[in-house]
């Protein structure tokens, strides 16, 4: 049986890895590669590297990370952050990333995601989505890191962004993420129901029965958090243990 | 202090030389890097000569079948793959490939496996209870049982390996793993000195390392 899969989240800037609670307040968590090793040998199913240094010399910094990883990291990995061209994906590739995730350049430009599609194939091509849900009870997408609304609504964004060739959807809820009170159920739900790609269900994971809610009652195909395992809130064996007490497939 | 350094010399093993075959269907770097924490460094190549020499030879794959079919086809390597004798890994497409017949546009392949490749299909199987609906390419980690063969020595029943992929190689008399999604299928082959595996090994973490570690003892 294929598994649910449980992925830890490493914000990337200037090499390290950082974690914004709120999409706001930095705080250091150390060196990625050290961190990425010691997650795989944990049991992670995969990882998630996001780049969100500011400025393009220091993407320099970023694909040498991103080799780093790959001649260390034994498991699948998406990178993403600043991608907006064929050119920046087939770099991150050739540094042995698995997978990109593309956002904000997607949704200005959703010919990026047949380009890529067609270049590298559906399965490399994650859709990160950043939404809130809002007091009309509409999920909207936000661009630049949750700081520019748009018209868009999730659902539809993600619908158009399949059919263009986008293999996976790496949902956000910025209404959920960093609150630790359980991930965003109908809008992971819709779209893992409705849509003919993964899910991952990203923000508000605080606690192992959030994960088991997330996989069982709306269907998502994988987790993703950050600070709680940075942190050690929750270890990622106590987690996979636990939801396999649950009767959930797991690694 | 040693007189000399005979004894390192002896115990040195004769360097093996690995070769990855280079076409237009692939993200080889994950297998070169997978190799290199084995200890094994590697050549990327699509030259026939070198491919003909090297001791053991890993047939990657990402991509779609026919216009890798052509690809090989157009540069002559369909023949040197079918004709080379020393251990062949093929992997994810790599795998297909080596197979009879690809349903992925109709493609004939290299017949080293009589086993079809067929695209998955949900048909009238009903998904897991926690989905509503079978996702395909299936993406993720599933289990492998049924093992047998050298390749998939010190591998425990029911390990769990990466697959990414919307085409399956149907069981048959070469099947040296199965792994179910959907229904029961191929998740390697072999048949004399050709191998496939439609996970990917160097993705697979420890159990990948193991089946990696297998073949370069063959």
């Amino acid at each position: 049986m294929l598994t649910k899969r449980i992925i830890p989240c490493l914000d990337i800037r200037d090499g390290r890895t950082v974690k914004g609670i709120n999409f706001e307040g930095i705080r250091d968590a150390g060196d990625p590669v050290e961190l990425a090793a010691r997650y795989a040998a944990q049991g992670a199913d995969e990882l998630v590297f996001l780049d969100i240094t500011a400025t393009i010399e220091k993407r320099k910094t970023f694909h040498e990370l991103v080799n780093r990883i790959a001649h260390h990291i034994d498991i699948p990995f998406t990178v993403g952050g600043g991608i907006s061209s064929v050119e920046d994906v087939s770099r991150l590739l050739q540094n042995g990333a698995d997978k990109v995730s593309i956002n904000s350049a997607a949704f200005r430009r959703p010919a990026l995601i047949e380009e890529l599609a067609a270049s590298f194939g559906s399965q490399c091509v994650v859709l990160a989505i950043d939404t809130r849900q809002e007091e009309d009870g509409e999920w909207y997408v936000y661009l630049n890191g949750g700081r520019i609304r748009t018209e868009m609504t999730c659902f539809d964004w993600a619908k158009q962004a399949v059919a263009a060739g986008a293999g996976e959807i790496l949902l956000t809820s910025m209404n959920h993420d960093g609150t630790k009170q359980g991930f965003a159920q109908d809008i992971t739900r819709i779209l893992s129901d409705h849509l003919p790609v993964p899910v991952i269900a990203s923000g508000g994971g605080g606690k192992p029965e959030h994960f088991a809610e997330v996989f069982r009652e709306v269907h998502a195909d994988a987790a993703l958090a950050a600070s709680i395992f940075h942190f050690g809130e929750i270890s990622i064996p106590e987690l996979k243990s636990y939801l396999r007490k649950e009767g959930i497939n797991i690694r | 202090m040693l007189p000399n350094n005979s004894f390192t010399l002896f115990s040195t093993p004769p360097k093996m030389s690995v070769v990855i075959i280079q076409y237009n269907a692939g993200n080889i770097q994950s297998v070169l890097y997978a190799l290199e924490r084995l200890g094994q460094s590697a050549v990327v190549t699509d030259d026939p000569a070198t491919i003909r020499q090297a001791d053991k030879v890993i047939f990657p794959g990402v991509g779609e079948a026919s216009s890798a079919m052509n690809y090989l086809r157009e540069r002559g390597l369909d023949q040197v793959i079918i004709g080379l004798q020393q251990p062949v890994l093929g992997i994810c497409l790599g795998m297909q490939l080596l197979c009879s017949y690809s349903e992925e546009n109709d493609t004939t392949c290299l017949g080293i496996f009589d086993e079809k490749v067929l695209r998955m299909q949900p048909g009238q199987v009903p998904p897991p209870p926690d989905q509503l609906q079978w996702k395909i390419p299936q993406m993720g980690w599933n289990n492998i049982y049924g093992l047998r063969s050298a390749l998939m020595q010190d591998v425990a029943e029911n390990s769990y390996c990466y697959f990414v992929h919307g085409y399956y190689a149907a069981c048959g008399d070469h099947t040296i793993a199965t792994t179910n999604y959907i229904q029961p299928y191929s998740a390697a082959l072999h048949r004399n000195n050709f191998y496939g595996c439609q996970f990917h090994p160097e993705k697979s973490a420890a159990v990948g390392k193991q089946i990696l570690k297998n073949f370069l003892q063959l």
